[in-house]
Parts: structure tokens; C-alpha cells; sequence
């Protein structure tokens, strides 16, 4: 017990006056989070830009919290989204009820659904909040093309799905998507606004 | 030396009406935007204390972030509960503000200014008394009228309770900064504050320099700072409010502008005493030593600045208090305030005076008295080596509450009750069986429980 010990407390929060802050800059600038946050959810595609999702509700089913709504529909050789019978004509997921909980990714079954890092999802309205199957759409790649069309990849589903090459490699049968950018998230409020500006 | 100089505040008095309404508007301006800083400042400090950042996004610096708290309270919805006695509940946060606001008026700013766009001189300091601490003092405790009656008439416990608690606090920690400032008093020979700023600009005797009050005085200082903090209600004294622990004090049933008022007054208080300590113990307007070798660097406007850099110095020092200490508890507080502070006050100032008698009747001068002081540090001197050692475990027996207690009794009257004085427990006294190596610093114990059995 030093003479100065009841004081010393005084040069610890003087000390820490001069030390760099905690706070991240977040809304100003970029964030980025964790390489597994659970954010917004994507319709991931086939490399030819059909879907991968197959309607079968798993998703909607696993949900705790009753976000997910799905219609499955038959495909047609006139009219086809997906490679197998079967894919999802409806597809929304409501943010005001979804916890990010991630149990729809576990169920689906033909890894159509997964979670990007995207977390900036507020909104003013009840209706901008649910989003549409065209919002979750995975953008389209080089060497995608907006579905319906023809299976390019294989005469049926089961070239689509026996094709995929090992973990970590991309799948680049439809072309080389090296060269494509991720479209860039959690931005803040000035790329935000200046989207905005864009827009307008 | 006399001991009352004889006052010259003809200068105030001999002001035009306008200088005079021009001055208080100055000062009343100055006290809003010094409040709506502070806030910000406080803000900001803690949080870098707190390695955080703090308001920091409306306006520059987040320095406008009061303004849109301000903007935000005026638009809330302003609640009076049912319970309330609505005219008092109404009156009370202005009975807070105004002795606040008011107590600023003697408070010298600066030296002579010029009035702009006219050739009329006059000190930046909106009126001067004979008597302007007394006043300042009798006005502050005028708020806590305000306190108690706000917290009475909102018709809530815990209203009332926090009221009652914050006027305690203020009272008690009132007496010690009252004897605190007679220290200055006795100094200056004056309660004047543009006097007694101006006996801290003359050259001391004992370093041919300048001299604040606050070094020559320096216990007194402390004590004032104390009691400062005590006195406005902020932490590690603010038990009132004492957020987390209770609901909010006096002001739980207020919301909206009623309690910006409150909040306001705090912070106003703040700024006050802080005033209050500048002038009578940092010299006043007059700039800092470094600075005081520059001619004029405290003339006219000039000594505004220095005003403000040490009001802002004294206010970091609240904010200091507040991002270090733990808040006390009431009982602490007010044994701090009442065994310590007053008596310690009371014994300095004493001594002062006594000072200040032998220095007039010329005590130190004699061979009496130098020799009578050898004999007494020598006293003190041989205490220091040799003195001491062997009284030590009679004094530790003759604690209060040490010897006559007895062996420990874990249910003394029929309750649980924790070990008194020199009482071991029974883990430690080794009464009970445990393990050996359970508490390795048990053997000192067992030494004292030995001494305390055998004495």
C-alpha cells in the first residue's frame, strides 16, 4: 500500500484520456463484421442463373419465428427457373419477425438459402421490410442469365447437383466469375446517402 | 497593516442603467452558453476517461449536442402527476434556477472594458457588494428551497426522500465551504470579489510575486473544493440522484422543460462555485504566472479569457471527480463531512487567525517565540526516532469497540452480525476445525487474537 495508492485512480482515468477510443466509427464509414454474421439471407443460383431453390418449404418450416413464406411451382420445358421439377414462385421473408437465427439455412437442402453479412436493414415501412424473392436473388454473375431459360450445365438436375467441384473451389462451369466484385455492404450513412443521390 | 480596507466600489455604483442592463445580459448570455459547453465538456471528458468518444455527431465536435437535448426536452410532453401540488410543483424548478443564475452577478469577469461603440469604461462585472460572498453564499442556499420544495410537492416518496437527502447534503457541506472562504476573508480583508481579486494581483510578501489565495492557502482550497463538489450534488457526492441506485432524486416526477430547468441549475451551480473558486483562490481574472510577465495580457477583454480557462480548469476537475470515485454512501458522506471537513475547516481557519493576530501584534518577531518553536520541533524531531514503537499494542487494545467486546458471538442478540473491533472470526481463530492451508496469512491473525485474549 503505497503513499499515492488512494489516488491512483485519478492518473488511470488521466492516463486514459490520451489512449485511442473503443468506439467504431461505424454509421460514418464502413463496418466490417465477422466472417460468419448472420445478415440479410440470399437465393443463391446455379452458375448458369437458375435457381437453386427448390420450393420445398424446409426453410419456412425450421423458421422459430414464422418469417419465411414460400409456393413452390412446377417448372415447365417452356418455362423453367430451376433445374429440377420444382421451384419456388414465391419466396419472402419478413425482417420484423426474422431473429437471424440461421435454422433455415440448416434445413435447406440444396444450399439455395444462406446468410450474407449485410446487416443494414432498417427501413419506415412494414412493406419495404419483407422482402420479395427479387430482393433475396443473388445478383447474377458473368456467365448468368436471367432465368427461365434452357439447362445449360446438363440434360437434367442431377448434373447440376453430382457436378459441383470439392469445397472452396469456385463453380465455374457456366464461366470465370473470378473477376466479379462483391457488391459492397454495411456502408453507412454517406455511401447510403450518396446511393440515394444516385438513385434520385 | 489594517484589517478592513477601506472599499472603493463607487465604480459600480455610478454605472448608466444600460451598461448596468448591458452587463447583467452579458453575463446571464455567458452563463447559458458556459451551461450548454459544460454539458458537452463533461460529456466528452468522461467518455475519453472512459475510452469512449462521446457526442461527437451533431454540429462540430458534437458541440451543439445540448442544444438538440434542449430542443428535445421543450417538445416533450410536460407531466404534472395527480398528486402534486400543482402551484409549488410549478414554482419549484424557477426557485432552483434563479439563485443560480443570480449568483453570477457578482462574479468580476474581467478587468476595465470598453464598452463597444462607446468611450464608457466599466469592470465586466455586473454589480459589486461590500458583502458580494455572503451573498453569493445566502442565494445558493436559497436553491435549496427549491430542491425541497420540488420534491415535497410532487406528492412522491422517493421524491421526497431525494430532496430531503440533497438538502442534508447541501446544508452540511454548506458549513465547511463557509469556513473555508473566512480563511480568504481574514487574507484579503475584504468580502468583496473585485477586492479581493485585486489583493491576489499584488505582489506577496514573502516571493515579491503575485500569490493566489489558493496557494497561500492551499488547505483552505482544498476544503472549498470538497465542499464544492458536496455542495452541488455531483458525484462521488450525488447520492440524491444516484442513478442505478435510486430513481432519480427530487426531480423523479419531472419531465420536459421543468426538468431542463433542474438540470440546468445543476450544471449552472457547477459553473458557479467554480466562478466562485477562481475568484477567491486562482486570482481571478488575472492571468496565470507565466502569462502575467507579458504586459496587458489580462487587460480589458483579455482577462475574460483567462476567467473562462480556469473556470473550464475547475469544472475538469468535477469531471475528473466524477469518471475516478465511486459514489459514497450517505452514511460515509456525511461522517466525511461532519468529523472531518468541518472540524479540519475549523481548526485551519482558527489557526489562521491566530497567524494573522501574531503577525499584527508582531508574535514572531521575539526570540520567545523562535525558541519556543526550537524546543518544539526538537520535541518532534526526538518523537519521531525514538517515540512511538511500544504504545502501539496498548493504543490497538484501546480502540473503541476493541477491548470489551469479547470472544465473537456470530448471533450477538438474536441476529447474524459481523465481527467487531478487534473480533477474529471464527474460521480465522481457528475455534472451528478447518483446513490447515486454507488461509495462509493465518498466522498473523492468530498473533492478534493472542494479544486481544491476553490483554
Amino acid at each position: 500500500m503505497g503513499f499515492f495508492d488512494p489516488v491512483a485512480g485519478f492518473g488511470v482515468t488521466f492516463r486514459t484520456m490520451f489512449r485511442k477510443t473503443f468506439t467504431i466509427d461505424y454509421p460514418n464509414g464502413p463496418r466490417v463484421t465477422a466472417p460468419r454474421f448472420h445478415g440479410r439471407h440470399q437465393l443463391n443460383r446455379w452458375p448458369d442463373g437458375l435457381e437453386k431453390c427448390v420450393g420445398c418449404e424446409l426453410c419456412a418450416w425450421a423458421c422459430p419465428a414464422d418469417a419465411i413464406y414460400v409456393e413452390g411451382a412446377q417448372n415447365t420445358e417452356e418455362e423453367r427457373y430451376s433445374p429440377g421439377e420444382r421451384y419456388g414462385r414465391v419466396y419472402q421473408i419478413n425482417y420484423l419477425r426474422c431473429i437471424l437465427c440461421g435454422l433455415c439455412i440448416e434445413a435447406c437442402p440444396t444450399r439455395a438459402l444462406t446468410m450474407t453479412n449485410e446487416f443494414e436493414l432498417a427501413d419506415d415501412t412494414r412493406e419495404k421490410l419483407i422482402y420479395e424473392k427479387s430482393d433475396l436473388l443473388a445478383p447474377l454473375l458473368p456467365g448468368m442469365e436471367q432465368p427461365p431459360h434452357e439447362r445449360r450445365l446438363g440434360d437434367d438436375e442431377q448434373d447440376y447437383f453430382l457436378g459441383l467441384p470439392s469445397t472452396g473451389e469456385p463453380d465455374d462451369r457456366a464461366g470465370d466469375i473470378s473477376e466479379a466484385q462483391p457488391r459492397p455492404i454495411n456502408q453507412g450513412w454517406r455511401y447510403r446517402r450518396k446511393q440515394a443521390a444516385g438513385d434520385r | 497593516m489594517s484589517l478592513l480596507i477601506p472599499m472603493d466600489l463607487e465604480v459600480f455604483f455610478n454605472d448608466r442603467w444600460w451598461v448596468v442592463a448591458l452587463k447583467a445580459l452579458f453575463a446571464f448570455v455567458v452563463l447559458l452558453l458556459l451551461t450548454l459547453f459544460t454539458i458537452w465538456y463533461e460529456r466528452r471528458v468522461v467518455a475519453f476517461m472512459q475510452q469512449r468518444q462521446g457526442p461527437n455527431m451533431n454540429g462540430p465536435f458534437g458541440l451543439l449536442q445540448s442544444l438538440a437535448d434542449g430542443m428535445k426536452l421543450m417538445f416533450k410532453e410536460d407531466f404534472t402527476p395527480t398528486a402534486a401540488d400543482k402551484i409549488i410543483f410549478t414554482l419549484a424548478p424557477f426557485v432552483v434556477a434563479i439563485p443560480a443564475i443570480t449568483a453570477f452577478a457578482v462574479i468580476p469577469m474581467a478587468g476595465i472594458v470598453r464598452v463597444p461603440f462607446t468611450d464608457i469604461y466599466t469592470p465586466l462585472q455586473v454589480s459589486d457588494l461590500p458583502v458580494s460572498v455572503l451573498f453569493i453564499v445566502a442565494v445558493a442556499s436559497v436553491g435549496v428551497y427549491g430542491i425541497v420544495l420540488a420534491g415535497w410537492s410532487s406528492g412522491s416518496t422517493y421524491s421526497l426522500l431525494g430532496a430531503l437527502r440533497s438538502s442534508a447534503q447541501v446544508i452540511s457541506y454548506e458549513v465547511a465551504m463557509g469556513l473555508a472562504l473566512v480563511a480568504v476573508f481574514l487574507y484579503a480583508g475584504s468580502l468583496s470579489t473585485s477586492e479581493i481579486v485585486a489583493k491576489q494581483a499584488e505582489p506577496a510578501t514573502v516571493f515579491g510575486v503575485p500569490l493566489w489565495f489558493g496557494v497561500q492557502l492551499l488547505p483552505s482550497f482544498i476544503i472549498y473544493l470538497i465542499s464544492m463538489v458536496g455542495e452541488t450534488n455531483r458525484a462521488p457526492f450525488d447520492l440524491p440522484e444516484a442513478e442505478g441506485e435510486l430513481v432519480g432524486g427530487f426531480h423523479t416526477e419531472y419531465s420536459s422543460m421543468r426538468f431542463a430547468m433542474f438540470f440546468m441549475a445543476e450544471y449552472m451551480n457547477m459553473i458557479t462555485v467554480s466562478a466562485l473558486a477562481t475568484t477567491l483562490f486562482l486570482g481571478g481574472w488575472h492571468a496565470p504566472v507565466p502569462f502575467n510577465l507579458l504586459p496587458g495580457a489580462d487587460s480589458g477583454y483579455w482577462g475574460f479569457l483567462w476567467f473562462v480557462v480556469k473556470v473550464l480548469v475547475l469544472l475538469f476537475i468535477f469531471v475528473w471527480l466524477r469518471g475516478t470515485l465511486p459514489r459514497l454512501r450517505y452514511d460515509q458522506f456525511m461522517r466525511f463531512g461532519w468529523r472531518w471537513l468541518i472540524p479540519i475547516s475549523l481548526a485551519w481557519t482558527l489557526m489562521i487567525a491566530i497567524v494573522r493576530l501574531g503577525q499584527r501584534e508582531g508574535w514572531f518577531s521575539g526570540r520567545p517565540f523562535w525558541l519556543g518553536a526550537a524546543v518544539v520541533f526538537a520535541v518532534l524531531v526526538g518523537l519521531a526516532f525514538f517515540g512511538g514503537g511500544k504504545e502501539e499494542p496498548a493504543k490497538e487494545a484501546g480502540k473503541p469497540g476493541g477491548e470489551g467486546m469479547g470472544e465473537f458471538d456470530a448471533f450477538a442478540g438474536g441476529y447474524p452480525v459481523p465481527p467487531m473491533g478487534d473480533q477474529v472470526l471464527p474460521e480465522f481463530a481457528q475455534v472451528l476445525s478447518g483446513e490447515e492451508d486454507l488461509a495462509p496469512d493465518r498466522s498473523a491473525d492468530d498473533q492478534r487474537t493472542k494479544e486481544g485474549s491476553e490483554a
